[in-house]
């Protein structure tokens, strides 16, 4: 994890924290685990807010959609969840990784 | 994520201290997990909590048991960014100094000659005036540290790599060709620089990729600082 700084994405956790502070509702993706090829390794994350704003990654951009669907659900129950995305998943044919790797996604709210 | 935890969690990364967040992938509750202590919604057993220090130290994110086990653990490693420390505010560097900002590095520029080291060729970075062997002194350099030189000048390259290179730097590379690497070797050894020390050094510096502009030299050069990181570093001839 790096800090903002010139030339650089804007970070993740402070952007989440200062949407929160502006009194949107707020979810944060982070892989937790990857299999084979995967673009992003464990740790990477990605914020969410209820305008459909996003910052940060979890993987090439294949899955993203799909993450934030799932997050605006986790913003209005407040219920985490785990996703699972790879060729093995039966959701594969929609939101499969084109690279071949699986990757885990735990996605949460901030509160 | 509470927020009280993700305010806490900034604030560590702001003062640098390396943190991990770990969440209890049954319940959802997070604690922090810091070099010397533990905050948040519960406490790790022993064993788990040595673990998650573990990958706090070697900066890895990942989880902690399998799917079958009763407790599952993912830690989140925030390590303060990696370091670069560049001596000599000299045309490369203003190629360099921006490509390691964009890779996460937090960059120091090393310059006694005040002329170079202005905020206009480089701004929003560090710029230290004193010289090298000081400047280094103080900056410490640690395993999470590289140390680029870069000015051509052995009054100022030496003074630098004599305290750069028996320090824990997991990098040390000095610019400059092969001669004047063994001139510069032939001075080091002379000033009680020992041959362990003299080999850790990356002469000439860079990944050999045919670099001609300054900014291709500067590519080479974060491809092999990140190289050593990894530790896929090709071997020298």
């Amino acid at each position: 994890m790096v800090e903002s700084g010139p030339g650089m994405d804007p970070d993740v956790l402070s952007t989440a924290a200062d949407w929160h502070a502006a009194g949107r509702k707020v979810a944060l993706a982070t892989v937790v685990a990857t299999w084979g090829s995967s673009p992003r390794p464990a740790g990477s994350q990605l914020a969410v807010d209820d305008t459909g704003a996003m910052v940060g990654s979890v993987s090439g951009g294949c899955i993203e959609g799909t993450v934030v669907h799932e997050a605006r659900a986790v913003m209005e129950d407040g219920e985490p969840r785990l996703l699972t995305f790879g060729v093995s998943n039966e959701r594969a044919w929609e939101v499969g990784l084109a690279c071949g790797g699986t990757v885990q996604v735990y996605v949460e709210a901030v509160e | 994520m509470k927020r009280p935890l993700l305010d806490r969690l900034l604030a560590a990364r702001a003062a640098r201290t390396p943190v991990a967040m770990v969440t209890d992938m049954g319940t959802g509750q997070q604690t922090l997990v810091f070099p010397d202590a533990v905050h948040g919604a519960f406490a790790p057993d022993a064993e788990r909590l040595a673990a998650v220090r573990t990958m706090l130290a070697e900066d890895r994110s990942g989880l902690i048991g399998d799917e079958d086990e009763d407790v599952r653990l993912f830690v989140n490693v925030f390590a303060p960014p990696l370091r670069l420390i560049v001596v000599g505010a000299v045309h490369i560097a203003q190629s360099l100094v921006p490509m390691a900002g964009l890779a996460g590095f937090a960059v120091t520029v090393v310059d006694p000659r005040s002329a170079f080291a202005t905020p206009e060729r480089f701004p929003g970075v560090a710029l230290v005036h004193d010289w090298p062997d000081d400047a280094l002194a103080a900056l410490a350099p640690d395993s999470r540290t590289a140390v680029v030189t870069l000015t051509h000048d052995p009054k100022l390259d030496d003074p630098a790599l004599k305290t750069a290179l028996p320090s824990a730097a997991f990098y040390v590379g000095a610019l400059g060709s092969r001669r004047t690497h063994t001139l510069r070797c032939e001075r080091l050894r002379t000033d009680g620089v020992n041959d362990e020390a003299l080999a850790r050094l990356h002469a000439p510096v860079g990944l050999r990729i045919g670099a001609v502009t300054g900014a291709e030299i500067a590519v080479s050069i974060l491809a092999e600082v990140i190289a050593t990181r990894r530790g896929t570093a090709p071997a020298r001839p």
